[in-house]
């Protein structure tokens, strides 16, 4: 997986913290400054400096040699040529987006199935769980390697299958849902998981209530299950969307991202650590990135500090 | 998951219910359609595990869908070629400095927060869970550039800066990490019970003992959650390393597999094996840790 967080589902208020001004004495205070100070520099400085630096960075032409001097401002002229006079960019957004409904209405959709019905008492419970998470703590560069095994035109499992000669990574037209498949193998996983926990934290007395009133389970779901995790529907959906704009690990191992499988995340890297580096062009299409992640992000936030705030 | 969270719901008397339920139909067709789709689910796994134990020369005359031809060679030859010694090395040179220190900075800026009302907690909070979630290719560009001019010692660095050092790497997930992190702590910390923080400060114990003797204690089973989830994404984590490491080298294993996919192309015996030992380490902490995996998951959803 990449790094998402997903823990706070439905972080609960708790209910007796009554936090004090606490009169702190001087090595105290020094104590506690160094606490905040010391990681806060380094997670400013590494991570939202340089995000706010690749801002700035959008708005220049610079090859990314020499001083800062050599800076020349253009305004938003990488924006316009990022829409107009850059082929990869067309194909890379629209296989972000494709990749984004792909998780929605495949992988997402199966997770939650499948925490449904494991949200029953059954005799192999364990076994089913345990199934459906392994491929979660592989990492997704590795997950391309292993389904390499099942996509080869020579040696692959599905060719001998299929009788075809198919070669599923590299041909353009499919090679994007063959990785779908794969990346979203591990995602089901994910979201079983996660909306598993969740549902274990409702009330059961909901559902006993809405099985005496004679609702199916269908019913039931969608009509008292599901609005009672919104928190966690919101979590879920702001992972989705991450995940899909951060996919990067399972096509940079197949062909750095090109030949059909371009993504806006391997188009930034190609941009700087390849041989030409435009450091004001890259810079551009990482600001999109940024922005579109950024309103997730506060989606997210709100949802899981809800009930922080007093 | 299981027994933990499982347990809730047996008190109150559904499971009681439902496990003296006769199987009915319904339920049996459940279990078949679970059983099936588990077995797929596990299929690529199990798939690349048998056939790294099979010689290249029986799969390629008999094809892959066959039976026999049984060996431990590619396991000898995967390691040999694809150099794996070091490249476990680099992993754990990287690995275990990176988790430890983001488990102590959180525990910091959890701490102050979870026990002191400063007005700028919630900013503070926001700030380093947000940072988790940004987009790496966002921070690139800059941080490219920061690294190459960031100059460390021979002895730190044989490539005299942060760039392509293992410095560098330890850093950048560090920053990464801290958030998700600090953010769980936060919250595991405002459960304690604060009566424990105020018998000690009338016990004249100062903010220090207040952490590394009370604080840090108590959340030995959320650390415990924390390093297990840790290990395994800092052990996945292939971006940072391959954009910001130059000599092939000094690859930790995950990154390394760019190369190795060159290397291994023509042998997919040898390719089954090498993800097989890849994922060895992942899936020890997955059979063997499970448990704490899965709490630091849903760790938030529980304690609050």
């Amino acid at each position: 997986m990449s790094d998402l967080p997903t823990v706070p589902v439905a972080a609960k208020a708790p209910t007796r913290r009554r936090r004090r001004h606490v009169q702190a004495t001087g090595t105290d205070r020094i104590f506690l400054a160094l606490m905040v100070i010391v990681p806060t520099a380094l997670v400013v400085g590494l991570v939202w400096l340089p995000a706010v630096a690749t801002v700035v960075l959008s708005f220049a032409s610079w090859t990314g040699v020499g001083s800062l001097d050599t800076i020349k401002w253009i305004g938003t002229q990488n924006y316009v040529d990022v829409f107009t006079i850059y082929p990869p960019f067309k194909p890379a957004l629209t296989h972000n987006v494709i990749w984004l409904v792909f998780l929605f209405m495949v992988p997402t959709c199966l997770g939650i199935f499948l925490a449904v019905l494991l949200d029953r008492e059954l005799r192999a419970t364990r076994f089913y769980q345990t199934a459906f998470f392994l491929p979660v703590v592989l990492s997704l560069a590795l997950i391309g390697f292993i389904w390499q095994l099942i996509y080869s035109r020579d040696q692959g499992l599905l060719n001998a299958v299929l009788h075809t000669q198919i070669d599923w990574y590299g041909d353009s037209r499919w090679n994007l849902w063959a990785v779908l498949v794969a990346a979203g193998w591990k995602h089901a996983g994910y979201i079983m998981l996660l909306y598993l926990a969740g549902l274990k934290g409702v009330d059961p007395s909901l559902r006993e209530a809405a099985a005496v009133d004679g609702a199916s389970p269908v019913r039931t779901f969608f009509s008292v299950v599901l609005p009672v995790m919104k928190p966690i529907n919101i979590i879920i959906i702001v992972v989705t969307v991450i995940e899909a704009l951060r996919a990067f690990d399972i096509v940079w191992v197949i062909n750095k991202g090109t030949n059909g499988l371009e993504l806006i995340s391997t188009l930034v890297t190609a941009n700087v650590v390849g041989e030409a580096s435009r450091i004001g062009f890259g810079s551009a299409l990482a600001t999109i990135m940024l922005v579109i992640s950024l309103v997730f992000i506060t989606i997210f936030l709100s949802t899981v500090m809800r009930g922080e705030r007093r | 998951m299981t027994s933990t969270t499982v347990t809730p719901r047996a008190a109150t008397g559904t499971a009681a219910r439902s496990r003296h339920r006769r199987l009915s139909p319904g339920r049996i067709l459940l279990n078949v359609f679970l059983t099936a789709t588990a077995l797929a689910w596990l299929f690529p796994v199990l798939w690349a595990a048998y056939n790294s134990f099979r010689d290249y020369d029986y799969t390629s005359e008999h094809g892959y869908v066959s039976l026999g031809g049984f060996t431990l060679q590619n396991y000898l030859h995967a390691w040999e070629q694809g150099e794996f010694t070091r490249h476990f090395l680099n992993s754990l040179y990287i690995t275990v400095p990176a988790v430890l220190i983001t488990l102590f900075i959180a525990s910091c800026v959890a701490f102050v927060v979870a026990r002191f009302s400063f007005r700028f907690n919630l900013v503070l909070l926001g700030v380093f869970t947000a940072a988790n979630l940004l987009p790496q290719q966002a921070l690139l560009i800059p941080l490219f550039r920061l690294y190459r001019e960031v100059p460390l010692p021979l002895w730190m660095s044989d490539s005299g800066q942060l760039l392509d050092s293992y410095w560098g790497l330890i850093l950048i997930n560090t920053a990464f990490q801290t958030g998700f992190c600090t953010f769980v702590l936060s919250n595991y910390m405002k459960a304690l019970p604060h009566e424990m923080f105020e018998a000690a400060r009338v016990d004249g114990a100062g903010v220090p003992t207040q952490f590394f003797r009370i604080t840090l204690p108590l959340c030995r089973p959320a650390l415990a959650a924390l390093a297990t989830l840790q290990v395994t994404w800092i052990y996945n984590e292939f971006y940072w390393a391959t954009v910001l490491m130059q000599s092939g080298d000094k690859f930790p294993i995950t990154s390394s597999l760019t190369n190795l996919r060159g290397q291994f192309f023509t042998d997919y015996n040898l390719l089954s094996a090498g993800s097989v030992v890849i994922a060895i380490p992942v899936l020890i902490i997955f059979f063997v840790l499970q448990k704490q995996f899965v709490a630091g998951l849903t760790l938030g959803s529980t304690k609050g």
